[in-house]
């Protein structure tokens, strides 16, 4: 922490600069007023540099806060864990680039573990911004980190349909109707690791990474609760979604990543088992993400926390009054 | 000068002159991509750019100086310095509006709407019902790989065609009743799908879990926590739904029932705020970090410049 | 027949894929009602981009106010709508070099690559990213510990926010984690509440709106809700 001041001093002098403007109205109008009267940028300034500064941190010294995995992660990391090699693995990427901050480093821990444990992988998206996300995974993934992978035989990318849950309801029986060729256009019948595959009830687990609609709530109900003894489901989900979706867990889906935090915890997981002592960076975006998230948290407590110390002390001098 | 004009003057003058210092006086410098010359296809004759980075750069010159693999992208660059001003534009937003944020978001409209209207064709319109029927003149055309069963005609799908004309009608400036066919199938279907789906999948699904015992024994005996958390799991669904429902009066048993239910249901609010606020920091994490490490080159977590 | 016919076409729809789910010989029917759907909703991004288009058109031919704005949107719009559907820059399929409209429309480098990569990528995902900046306001503004409710409402969102951070592991980092208080572990309470008391509420709450849809699906197919078809 020392050397990170003494070397980056330029930085935290920057944001106290930044800063002085507030602290002069401080001492000049008093706490009280000032706190009542507050601009809302310079709220949006200090959650700027609470998000900033441990990013900055992280970045230079690489130190990361250690993760206990929930049970939910466990449980997520376990149904990829105990399918076998060759095994089939659906891969919905139901997400975009506003939501890749929560769901990028799911989706890179999940190709991941699959791609470790030797699993044939079907990528598909339900979002039209979906096949970019199923791009990024598998260059910045597949390509160079398991370059023995074959497309056709061990990867295939589906692609986008339109149509959100109509896409699903075709699929879990007739895959064939909608997905006429993969993503690159060669026809289904020619690709080698579609043989013999009519629907999506032949998969031996779903996993799906969704930022809303269509996302793991329509795999639930189009895939998963028709067809319960076929259809196995985990899901990767943002902040938003995750709390709606736990009324599912366990019996319609055994697993569930909610937000960053669940991200963190499941790349933890998929680290400890497979990245050994020395794992490369790109594999902790997760665990370094929640650095900011740890300030950024408590500084929002703490406006909450102020904002109701001005309120109650307001409404104590107005009862006296 | 006004107070708001002398601020964002000041920003200005003061960023450029960073970036400028940055971007001249540093070893390293800053905002350059690169990129790898990839052969591929049978013969290797077409050759691909791929990403690279100034670390893969900087080995492949040490190795030999010559080397045109691993070489600096000028459009990639320029892509990389737009995007890092598209952010800021949007980010500036926070002092005020301006025409830089304005301009910025006008940009996402145009390019969404069209970016989706180009995935739609090239990847169902196209596939989906050109292909079905057309197939021969699709597969000489745009899909050379559709053969197989995959390429039979099926002419059922002049229907959605014709359905699909008849939507877009709906842009003409009279005759707005023929879009009210494809309205009219599309709104029969998605009640269709809904109806049953979530009639399954939440009503029936979620009375069926909740349907759980109350004492719970296991094999060391009497489980109490396990058997109070399954009581909280009925009363409290009984409690939230009798607080949804407004055929009593809220008055008795039933009204503190729905005291109750007002109590869990601001217990999952609040969880819901928790969780929003870890989701939306998590998008600005994201930001700031393409900012400071793709863009401006102060932070190297995965060793990118690192030869 | 303009009112008539569109409620044929509804309630016939509708029912043939409630009718699929429940008969296993007419799945196929169903198939093709969901197939033809699945098409109309890539042609309705036709219709948004069109719809889009006309509304920005109008704007700039009244001089309403932005209407340069307007402009800005029609120019990125036609752009890259261009580059998108003529796959400008991209190359053939290296199997099928003699096809020069075999290529991937999204491949890397291609021109509607640059405009993803370095358009679509840091204006959406920087405007979603604002939202981190008004929560933190909200948060400062809107919430006040005035009742119970309010309290409940308050004391959890601060044990999610502790809880999901290394910030709760330290808090109760005395607490032994084998013993009898572990529960009260702020990770571990905050494992209780999304658990028990966030499922029993979000339970609640699908239940209620899965009666909702349900409900309104079938005034919709039973021809009772009309307001779809707008006025004569």
């Amino acid at each position: 922490m020392a050397d990170f001041v003494l070397n980056q001093w330029w930085l935290l002098a920057a944001m106290i600069l930044s800063l002085v403007p507030l602290v002069l109205q401080f001492t000049r109008d008093g706490v009280m007023p000032t706190l009542e009267t507050l601009d809302r940028r310079w709220i949006f300034l200090i959650m700027f540099w609470a998000v900033l500064v441990p990013i900055y941190y992280i970045g230079v010294t690489g130190e990361t806060f250690p993760e206990t995995p929930s049970a939910l992660a466990e449980a997520t990391f376990e149904e990829i864990e105990r399918l076998e090699e060759g095994d089939r693995l659906l891969l919905a990427f139901d997400f975009d680039p506003a939501s890749e901050g929560e769901l990028g480093p799911m989706a890179t821990a999940f190709v991941k573990h699959a791609a470790e444990k030797r699993l044939r992988l079907y990528f598909m998206a339900l979002w039209p911004i979906g096949p970019q996300m199923i791009a990024d995974a598998i260059n910045e993934i597949i390509l160079v980190d398991y370059p023995d992978m074959v497309y056709g035989e061990d990867y295939v990318n589906l692609g986008f349909k339109s149509g959100n849950e109509g896409v699903i309801k075709v699929i879990v029986t007739n895959l064939r109707e909608l997905y006429t060729t993969d993503a690159r256009g060669t026809a289904i019948g020619d690709i080698p690791m579609m043989e013999g595959i009519e629907n999506i009830q032949q998969m031996d687990l779903v996993v799906n990474i969704s930022a809303g609609y269509p996302g793991t709530k329509e795999w639930v109900q189009y895939a998963v609760t028709p067809y319960p003894d076929r259809i196995r489901l985990v899901g990767g989900a943002t902040g938003v979604q995750a709390p709606l979706l736990y009324p599912y867990i366990p019996e319609q889906l055994p697993g569930l990543l909610g937000a960053i935090k669940g991200a963190a915890e499941y790349e933890s997981l998929v680290n400890a088992a497979y990245g050994g002592d020395d794992t490369d960076p790109k594999y902790l975006e997760a665990l370094r993400r929640m650095g900011p998230q740890l300030v950024a948290h408590l500084l929002i407590i703490g406006l909450i926390i102020a904002a109701n110390v001005i309120f109650f002390l307001n409404r104590r001098r107005v009862a006296r009054s | 000068m006004k107070r708001d004009t002398l601020v964002w003057t000041l920003l200005m003058v003061v960023g450029a002159a960073a970036l400028f210092g940055r971007a001249v006086f540093t070893t390293d410098g800053m905002g350059r991509e690169y990129v790898e010359a990839v052969p591929v296809g049978a013969d290797g004759q077409q050759i691909q750019f791929q990403a690279s980075t100034y670390g893969a750069f900087l080995a492949a010159q040490a190795a030999d100086p010559n080397q045109t693999d691993i070489q600096f992208s000028l459009p990639r660059s320029i892509g990389l310095w737009i995007a890092a001003l598209f952010t800021l534009a949007i980010l500036s937003f926070l002092y005020g509006d301006n025409p830089f944020y304005r301009i910025a978001e006008a940009i996402v409209v145009g390019v969404s709407a069209a970016y989706w209207m180009a995935v739609g064709f090239w990847t169902v319109i196209v596939p989906n019902l050109l292909a079905k029927i057309a197939p021969g003149m699709i597969q000489g055309w745009a899909m050379p790989g559709l053969t197989g069963p995959e390429a039979d005609q099926n002419l059922w799908y002049v229907v959605p065609m014709i359905l699909g004309v008849m939507l877009l009608w709906r842009l003409a400036p009279t005759g707005a009743w023929i879009s009210r066919w494809p309205l009219a199938f599309i709104i029969g279907t998605t009640a269709g799908l809904r109806m049953i789906a979530f009639l399954h999948g939440d009503f029936l699904a979620q009375i069926r879990n909740s349907i759980v015992p109350l004492v719970v024994l296991t094999q060391e005996g009497f489980d109490l926590s396990a058997s109070l958390t399954n009581l909280i799991a009925v009363v409290g669904v009984l409690c939230c739904l009798a607080y949804f429902f407004f055929s009593f009066e809220h008055k008795g048993m039933v009204g503190h029932a729905a005291q109750a239910g007002i109590w869990i249901l601001m217990i999952t609010f609040g969880a819901a705020f928790g969780y929003t606020v870890m989701g939306r920091i998590a998008l600005v994490a994201i930001r700031l970090e393409f900012l400071l490490d793709d863009w401006l080159w102060l932070i190297d977590p995965i060793g990118r410049r690192v030869a | 027949m303009k009112r008539s016919v569109p409620l044929l076409i509804t309630a016939v729809g509708g029912f043939a894929l409630i009718v699929a789910y429940f008969i296993p010989y007419t799945e196929a029917l169903g198939e093709t009602v969901a197939v033809w759907f699945d098409i109309l909703a890539a042609i309705a991004f036709i219709l948004g981009g069109g719809n889009l288009l006309k509304q920005h058109l109008k704007k700039i031919s009244d001089r309403g106010p932005g209407w340069g704005y307007s402009g800005v949107v029609i120019g990125s719009f036609l752009i890259t709508l261009f580059i998108g559907l003529s796959k400008v820059g991209v190359p053939p399929l290296a199997e099928f070099p003699d096809f020069a409209w075999s290529g991937d429309f999204i491949g890397i480098g291609t021109p509607f690559w640059f405009i993803y990569q370095y358009a679509f990528v840091p204006l959406t995902a920087t405007m979603f990213a604002m939202l981190a900046f008004y929560i933190a306001s909200a948060a400062f503004r809107a919430f006040r510990a005035k009742n119970l409710e309010a309290i409940l409402l308050l004391g959890t969102a601060f044990i999610i926010l502790l809880g999901r951070t290394f910030a709760g592991v330290a808090l109760t980092n005395w607490i032994d984690p084998t013993g009898p208080f572990a529960g009260l572990r702020i990770e571990n309470l905050t494992v209780y509440i999304m658990s028990v008391f966030n499922t029993v509420g979000n339970r609640a709450i699908m239940i209620g709106i899965a009666l909702g849809i349900v409900a309104v699906s079938l005034k919709v197919l039973l021809g009772v809700d009309r307001s779809y078809l707008g006025k004569e």
